[in-house]
């Protein structure tokens, strides 16, 4: 076996033992909130009758092994369960949940990975100039103000004050790409703001720090353009850096958005995770919370390939 | 023949700690098209900032102060970026010292080479990756249509170098700088890529400058010599007349180096066997053996050369010694006892006696602290010096040395590199060690520092009867320090015996390479052994690339 197909077998075992982990940390974490679903579904007036009853329903009443071995072995076979609060399969719960959030992770994705490469090389085209400083200091306060802050500002400007945008991000179940489009277009804003930052800056940085190599003077001894120069000589061998900051953003647009998506009610993952939180709908919480981790492990693991595959020594050995 | 290039009056500043300082004072320099220029000098005499000059260039951190440079009809000085663009790599182009580094790791050779011709308009890919094939074959790279789809790492450096004059080449250019091209070389590839050089500048009839410290190399090739030091021109004539006639005592000096070789004083005394290696095998993580079988003694007072190039394993062998890298058989007897393998389990007396002194004196002396503090701390962890007991100690150390006293209270940044690598020796000497491992120890300094430091580790040794192991690839040094001497050859000994037995005839046909391959200060010597030289020795000889430790 070559390195590379090593290397995944090696990260794929230990991504499934980070899943183990985390889902018995959330197991735990859910266990120790106050109360339990019987109550949420209930209420304060519940008799102790009532509850024991539908906790008897819902097999609440096994002990805390019994019930995440139970999970555990219908996981292994890719049952992820049904929901105890309302009995419908957790895995069409998710699955609608699941692909709001990846619209919105990839819209923005496809707007802020390409612009924040495009700005860093700029910004290290142009080093120290006027256009470079005002990049730096837009990117450091878009960096600096937290998401929420940003989505309520643009909200204000773009949908308050001149009415163009939707500040309600949510569409009916027949509306077409364009209109679904045009209702997350906010929040995409919002991501896109958050995250551009912090790759441009890095990608700035990794480029220019590759500048100072005696092949980039070659370069420049041929008479090549600079632009050339930092797009043909330095971006390739900036590579590395460049995508585990991509990727870190990524699996940040899948798995942190939360806030925005409460923001901008919109009807993604995250939001159902803090919905079945509050009603303490373990199984729901357990699958939400495997999916993200799983985005981590996968993002992660592509990134290192990715790496990998970028760089020639690598990927052609002596 | 017409004029190329005209330097009128050049005076460039290095921003360096803080302020402007002067690195070129006013050097005047003309090249004629097709004449061969060589700039000589030690390092910072400011040859390297005057050749990239000649094509318009500073490095950052470097201006140009005043004077003038025309190339052809253009100053340089008073040219536009374009301007400047159009003649780099298509007029004048530039070989670095180091193709390793020069060439970019993320792009075939031949793209690189065909991108100047490309980019400037003057053939077609097609074109330049036909000619970089001519090339490649015209400069004995092997498989010369294939070699060029490798990428930089997958050739050894000797070859990169000469896919690296070879890309200088791909424009045809008026003017090609040479900057030290050999020198970070063995030098029996640096006969190959000498070899090269001349032809390349011969077949185009290009000019050239060839920058180097070794006047025996820059020989080979220059028309006109110009020594410079510190920035200022010290001497400028012919290549023959200056080797036969030099006017200046710093280029007598220059001319002697390589000759000399340090009084040694025998003791009688001296004969007890201090180090023995026998049988040892060694292996880094991958299995391959990088030292079979080496069998070594050292005489107390005494010093072994280990010669080989890079690849023989005689750095790792310095490893083994001192423990770092455990052998898979063999074993090693110090002073009438069996040392551990591992030097985690030797003893604090047994790691006293054995010192190591590096290559690099930059890299091996901590940045942070002070002269006092790096001698005091051996002093202190050997003997449990203290106070005025280890400041009398350190000021002994320093006259050893030959520096003022007062250089304790610096820090190696504020010493010159001749200087820093004397305080190295000091810091071994503290430990007062009955054998001392130089590993390369002269091969990063310029030529007249490293012989003063050859003489200094050989009073050294007449005064404190300590032992050397000196690792090199240098002949030379080897000439002038060494008793015994042990030459290497992709980990083994292939020959073994005093100095005056390997260096008279009859050699080890791989001796007699490793002896061949020294330039001499003679125009002619380059020729001459081209032609006596069978070719296939050259490129099957034992000292074909091969990638491996050194």
């Amino acid at each position: 076996m070559d390195s590379l197909t090593i290397l995944i077998v090696k990260r794929l075992a230990f991504g499934l033992l980070t899943l183990f982990v985390i889902s018995v940390l959330i197991l735990l974490g859910v266990e120790m909130l106050p109360g339990d679903l019987a109550q949420a579904l209930l209420g304060q007036q519940a008799t102790q009758e009532s509850l024991a009853a539908i906790r008897l329903e819902l097999g609440l009443d096994q002990p805390l092994h019994v019930r995440y071995f139970d999970w555990l072995g219908n996981i292994l076979q890719w049952d992820l369960g049904t929901s105890l609060a309302n009995r419908r399969e957790v895995a069409d719960l998710i699955g609608t949940r699941l692909a709001n959030t990846l619209f919105l992770a990839s819209n923005a994705a496809i707007i802020a990975v390409p612009l924040s490469i495009f700005l860093g090389m700029l910004a290290a085209l142009y080093r120290d100039s006027l256009f470079d400083k005002i990049i730096s200091m837009t990117t450091l306060m878009t960096i600096s103000v937290p998401e929420f802050l940003v989505a309520y500002i643009l909200i204000v400007f773009l949908s308050v004050e001149f009415s163009i945008f939707p500040s309600m991000a949510d569409w009916s179940s027949n509306a077409g790409f364009w209109e679904r489009l045009y209702a997350v277009f906010l929040p995409v804003m919002t991501l896109v703001l958050v995250v551009v930052a912090h790759m441009m800056r890095l990608t700035r940085a990794a480029i220019i720090n590759v500048l100072t190599r005696p092949y980039i003077e070659t370069a420049q001894l041929k008479g090549m353009k600079r632009s050339w120069v930092i797009m043909y000589h330095a971006l390739p061998n900036a590579l590395a850096p460049i995508i585990n900051v991509v990727v870190i953003n990524l699996a940040y647009l899948v798995v942190g958005v939360v806030v925005v998506e409460v923001v901008f009610v919109y009807p993604g993952l995250g939001q159902l995770m803090v919905d079945s939180v509050s009603k303490r709908d373990l199984p729901v919480v357990q699958a939400s919370g495997l999916i993200f981790a799983s985005t981590y492990v996968m993002l992660n693991l592509t990134a290192d390939i990715l790496s990998i595959i970028a760089n020639p020594r690598l990927r052609h050995p002596m | 023949m017409s004029r190329l290039l005209t330097m009128r009056n050049l005076v460039i500043e290095g921003f360096q700690e803080e302020q402007w300082g002067d690195i070129v004072l006013g050097v005047d320099v003309h090249v004629d098209r097709g004449e061969v220029l060589g700039l000589i000098g030690e390092s910072g005499a400011g040859k390297s900032t005057i050749g990239i000059a000649s094509m318009g260039f500073c490095r950052p951190g470097c201006r140009i102060v005043s004077g003038s440079i025309r190339f052809g009809d253009i100053e340089l000085t008073s040219a536009s970026d374009r301007e400047l663009r159009k003649i780099r790599g298509l007029r004048v182009s530039y070989v670095a010292q180091s193709a390793a580094a020069s060439f970019n790791p993320a792009h075939r050779l031949i793209r690189q080479y065909a991108e100047a011709p490309v980019k400037h308009g003057i053939m077609s890919r097609a074109e330049a990756e036909k000619d970089a094939r001519e090339l490649y074959r015209r400069f004995d790279l092997p498989n010369p249509d294939t070699i060029g789809n490798r990428y930089p790492h997958q050739v050894s450096g000797g070859q990169l170098q000469r896919a690296m004059v070879a890309m200088a080449m791909a424009c045809k250019p008026d003017l090609v700088v040479f900057d030290e091209p050999t020198t970070a070389l063995d030098v029996t590839t640096q006969i190959e890529v000498l070899a090269a050089i001349k032809g390349a500048i011969k077949d185009l009839n290009s000019a050239a400058i060839y920058i180097s410290h070794d006047l025996a190399v820059v020989s080979q090739v220059a028309d006109r010599i110009m020594v410079l030091r510190h920035g200022k021109l010290v001497e400028e004539g012919g290549t023959r007349e200056m080797l036969a006639n030099p006017e200046q005592d710093y280029t007598r000096a220059l001319l002697s180096v390589r000759k000399g070789r340090a009084e040694k004083i025998e003791h009688p005394d001296r004969s007890k066997s201090l180090l023995e290696v026998s049988e040892v095998t060694a292996a880094y993580g991958d299995g391959v053996l990088v030292l079979q079988d080496i069998n070594l003694k050292l005489t107390r007072g005494k010093t072994v050369a280990v010669v080989g190039e890079s690849g023989s394993g005689k750095s790792t062998l310095a490893r083994v010694i001192t423990g770092l890298l455990p052998p898979i058989k063999g074993n090693i007897v110090f002073d009438g006892k069996e040392l551990p393998a591992r030097f985690s389990d030797r003893s604090k007396e047994m790691l006293r006696h054995l010192q190591l002194i590096y290559q690099m004196p930059d890299v091996s002396l901590n940045p942070h602290q002070k002269i006092h503090e790096i001698l005091g701390r051996p002093l202190e962890f050997y003997f449990g010096m203290r106070g005025e007991e280890k400041r009398k100690r350190v000021a002994d150390l320093m006259e050893h040395i030959e520096l003022p006293e007062r250089y304790i209270n610096r820090f190696p940044s504020e010493l010159s590199g001749g200087e820093k690598q004397r305080v190295c020796i000091a810091r071994a000497l503290a430990a007062e060690p009955d054998m001392i491992i130089c590993d390369e120890v002269t091969s990063a300094l310029d030529q007249l520092v490293a012989e003063d430091i050859l003489k200094l580790l050989q009073r050294l040794q007449n005064q404190l009867s300590v032992s050397y192991l000196f690792i090199t690839h240098d002949l030379a040094t080897v000439k002038a320090i060494s008793d015994e001497i042990v030459v290497m050859l992709q980990g083994r000994v292939v020959e073994h015996g005093s100095r005056d037995e390997i260096l008279t005839p009859p050699h080890h046909e791989y001796t007699e390479l490793l002896l061949a391959s020294v330039p001499e200060m003679d125009p002619d010597w380059l020729d001459n052994l081209l032609d006596t030289r069978v070719g296939a020795l050259l490129r099957e000889g034992p000292a074909s690339e091969h990638a491996g430790k050194s």
